[in-house]
This record gives structure tokens, sequence and C-alpha cells, in this order.
């Protein structure tokens, strides 16, 4: 093949061939290297202390079974109604603390006799284990479903209160005074300052509430639930069945991936500004 | 050569105002018996040392802080006293040193917020307005864009429409150039003395800079060292718009030497003074 001189320029200059981005294929490597050192600490090596836990293949085989020794795999209808409850749990619980959160935080950072009113009782609650809550959530609310719920709810709630608190703290003081030169009542200084200027904490603070409310849901379903993901794990504990509690701890651990990528999203969405200014 | 305000309203009297931080405490006098009056339509500009109190003052004007003691009236009107303090609002707007455009909203949208906020026009008037704005000034292409995807020189251009599409009565700046370079400088120094000509307001202008000072002021404020006092004033009677030109000319250094000269002496005290606090 005869290449000119400007032709075979350009043909040095043309982009590669890119068959997976290199972003995913770090990923795919890093995965690979940790199922691989499981496997070679369980199955290869047999080190004391691992010898006893399943290797990757094990709780993979188990996972995609037709016919799984738990009762419990990718093919049947149990281990989506596990996902179903928690998924639901977790839902309500974070909507919640959202919501709640979202609103004490921006009112304590945005009214100072409100802050005093509230500050103290909140970091005097704040730094109680959720667990702590379940004796209480059970006599306070009928059935154990809204005690698992709301020992959920509990953990994310001081994450976002307490990040939504910074955000608004964090806010330039110049745009309050800008705003109020302009002619801002202090409704337009919510909406216009206190809000979006605290739309980055918030964001951080849901992500973090989001991976709490997963935390304290497992050991809230351990303690009192009677189905869901974290149940199922504690019942695989005690049936020595290990392939299914480390299938449905991976489960946990793709959900809890998903719904804090749904947060970014929304994030990004919500933030354009900070989104372009990041080019993404 | 005071070019006529709004309606010739903008006039700012400030007489015998003391600010004293902390008087229980610390006690840190940062103006003492200041006096001086802006008249409507001029373009003053404050200079001084470091620390001398020019934010202060500026603060107190805007209403962002009140006063010791004195008095500062607006076209007459008692706007700060110790006993009394008007809040801010659109009659008094701030461009700020650091900036204060928001940063969640477009260019656009920051610069109607003033109007639409206020209940004084309809969006698409506003937008209108705004635009026309834009364009007398070359920015017609960065209305969606967001303030952190424009250069600090056009952001400090985008601050000052938005200030000026309220119609204020005085507009308060508060070293707007600082950190621009030479040639950014220049290109905002015109720009400046544009909006000032089609709209003439109040300028109250702090800067460090001498050059600035005196291209753009018809008056020029020394304050002395903290605390801070009228050490000189300087009428500049140059004609209006000025060119960059005038720089060289011989009234400009005469004025220069006399501004320098008034400047380096408290910048000398400020110095001797910061001296014995460190020791």
């Amino acid at each position: 093949m005869n290449y000119t001189v400007k032709e075979e320029r350009v043909a040095l200059n043309r982009p590669k061939l890119r068959i997976i981005d290199p972003p995913v294929f770090r990923a795919i490597i890093g995965i690979l290297v940790f199922l691989g050192l499981w496997y070679l600490l369980t199955a290869v090596l047999k080190l004391p202390r691992f010898k006893l836990l399943p290797d990757p293949i094990a709780v993979i085989k188990e996972w995609v079974s037709f016919k799984p020794l738990s009762g419990r795999s990718l093919f049947t209808k149990e281990y989506y109604l596990d996902i179903e409850y928690s998924v639901a749990r977790t839902l309500i619980a974070f909507l919640l603390a959202t919501i709640f959160g979202v609103l004490l935080g921006l009112f304590m950072g945005w009214n100072r006799i409100f802050y005093d009113f509230t500050f103290p009782m909140v970091e005097i609650l704040r730094p109680m284990p959720p667990l702590s809550w379940i004796p209480l959530a059970v006599l306070i609310f009928p059935g154990v479903e809204i005690a698992v719920v709301y020992v959920t709810f509990i953990a994310a709630f001081f994450a976002t209160v307490m990040n939504t608190l910074l955000g608004v703290f964090s806010i330039d003081r110049n745009y309050f005074l800008a705003a109020k030169c302009l002619g801002s009542r202090p409704r337009d200084i919510f909406f216009n300052v206190i809000v979006p200027g605290s739309l980055p904490f918030i964001f951080t603070g849901l992500q973090i509430a989001m991976g709490l409310s997963w935390m304290s849901l497992v050991a809230g379903e351990i303690i009192a639930g009677q189905r869901g993901l974290g149940y199922a794990i504690y019942e695989g504990s005690s049936l020595y069945q290990y392939e299914q509690v480390i299938s449905y701890m991976f489960t946990l651990g793709i959900l809890g991936y998903i719904s804090s990528a749904g947060i970014r999203a929304v994030g990004r969405r919500l933030m354009a500004w900070e989104a372009r200014r990041r080019g993404v | 050569m005071a070019r006529n305000g709004q309606n010739g309203q903008g006039a700012i009297s400030i007489r015998n105002v003391t600010k004293i931080y902390d008087p229980e405490g610390v006690h840190v006098v940062a103006m003492q018996d200041c006096s001086f009056e802006i008249a409507a339509g001029e373009f003053a500009v404050i200079v001084g040392p470091s620390g001398c109190g020019k934010t202060t003052l500026l603060n107190a004007i805007a209403g962002f802080d009140n006063i010791t003691a004195g008095e500062i009236y607006l076209d007459g009107e008692l706007i700060s006293s110790p006993q009394k303090q008007i809040k801010p609002n659109v009659d008094r707007m701030v461009v700020f040193q650091n900036g204060a455009l928001f940063p969640w909203k477009t260019v656009m949208e920051n610069i109607i917020y003033g109007p639409i906020v206020q209940g004084r026009m309809k969006k698409s008037e506003a937008i209108q307005i705004a635009r026309e704005m834009l364009n007398q000034v070359g920015l017609n292409e960065i209305e969606s864009k967001y303030p952190e995807e424009l250069s600090s020189g056009v952001q400090r251009r985008v601050e000052i429409l938005r200030a000026m599409i309220n119609e204020p009565r005085v507009v308060m700046l508060d070293e707007p150039f600082r950190g621009l370079d030479a040639v950014a400088k220049t290109v905002m120094h015109e720009f400046l003395m544009n909006i000032y000509c089609t709209r003439p307001r109040t300028m109250f202008f702090i800067t460090h800079d001498l050059d600035e000072a005196i291209f753009l002021g018809n008056k020029v404020v020394i304050m002395t060292t903290r605390p801070a006092q009228v050490k000189k004033i300087v009428c500049v009677n140059m004609p209006w718009p000025r060119e960059h030109h005038i720089l060289g000319s011989e009234t400009y250094l005469g004025l220069k030497k006399e501004v320098l000269e008034a400047v380096h002496e408290e910048a000398k005290k400020a110095f001797e003074a910061g001296e014995r606090e460190m020791a």
C-alpha cells in the first residue's frame, strides 16, 4: 500500500480504536485482581484463617445456580423478594430522612434562633448508634416493619442534617449581602441563595446517608427483621451457608453502588453549574 | 466635573463617622471622625493603606454594618447613625472585592435577578433590557453561561451590569479589578467609563491603584492609616470620556505626584504601625 506523505501523517494521527473506555477497563482489572486474591487465599494457599471460606467460584456457582443449596439464587423468587423488601425499606427511610433532614438542616442554618433551640438536641441524639434505638422503636411502633425502617431512617437522617447545615454555613457571606442589595426578601434569599448554595454539601450528605441507610438496614433486619437481605445473611450464617452470605453481601454492595450513582445523577441534573465547571 | 446622577440623586454626606470594632474588648478604632461629601453623579475614588478602614466605610454606607458615632446621609436622608441603620437595598448597590455573582445562576439569571425579586419588571422585560445591556458591551454571547465558565474580567463586567440594571442611586465598588493584569484592567476601565457615561450614577470606588484612581475618578479621597480620616481630597479636572493617552499628560503626572506624596506618607506610617504590632 503506497501512502503519500500527507496520507501517512493522517493515518498516524488517527485516534486509536478503543473497544473499551480506559476507566471501565481499569475498574474491570481492579475487580479481577480482587477476585484473584480471594481465590488465591481461599482455594490455592488455603491459609489457616481462610480455608473455611468459600472461594469466588463456589460463590458464583451458588449465586447463578438454578437449584441453589440455600434456596436463594439469581433464579429464585426468594432472592428478588428479599431485594424488594430491603429496597423498599431503604427507599422509604432514605426519602423520609432526605425530606426531614434537608428541611431541618436548612432551617437550622437559616435562622440563628432556631439553630440555638435545635442544635444541642441534634448533637446529643446524633452519636447514638442507630441499633440502640431498636428496643424503643419496637415499643413505639406497631409491628417490626416500621421499627426496621425507623432504625434505617435514624442513620440517614443525622448525616443529612449535618451536611445540609454545613452546606448553609459554607455559603459565602457576600452572596447574602449581594442578595439583600438586589432587593431580596427573606424567602427570596432562602430559595435563591440558601437552597442552591448548600446543594453540593446536601448531595455529598445524601450519598453518605444512603451508605449509612444500607448499613443500618442490614443490622436492623438481622436483629428485628423477618425478610430482606440482612435477614437472609443472618439466616445463611446460622445454617453455615456462607456462599449465600457472600452472594447477598455482594448484592447489597451492588444495590448501594446503584443507589449512590442515582443520587450523583440527580445531583448533576440539579447542579448544572457544578457539572459544567468540572466538565462532566 | 461630576456628571448628573439619576435625576440629580446619589449625593452622599459622611459626617464625623467613627467606627470602633469590639468596643468592650479588643477596641479597634477603624475610623475616627471621618467626614467628606460626594456630590450626586460624582465618581469618587477612595485610596489609602491596606486595612485603613475603606471597606468599613463602604459597609456603613451600604447598610451592612453600623457605626459607633457620626451620621451618613444619602440625598439628605439619614441612612446610618448609631441609633439608625437603613438596611441594604437597591439604592446602594455593591460590587464586591472577590465577586458575588451567584455561581448557580447563569449570566442572564444573575442580571435579571434584582428587577424580578423587586417585582419591578416582568421576566420578559428584564431579559430584553439585560440583552440590550450585554449587547452594548459586546457580551451578548455569554448569557447562558455560568460565572465560573467566564474569565474574572468578564465576571466583574457582568457583576457591574447586574448592579446597573437596578438603577441604583449609588454604585459602590470595592477593589473590583484587583488581581487583573494590566491589559485586562485597561479593558475594564474603558468598560466602566462607558457605563458611567451612558448610565451616570454616583460611584464610590475603592482601589490601591493610583493610576486607576486618577484615570477614573473626578474626586480622589486619600485616607489616613487606621483609624481612617480624610488626609486629602484631590479633584481631577479632566474631561470625560478619558483615553489612556492622558496617562502621559502633564496634568495627569502632576496629579499623580500630588496623590503619591500623600499616599506614601500614610503608607510609611502604616508600615511602621505594622512593625510595632508585629514586635
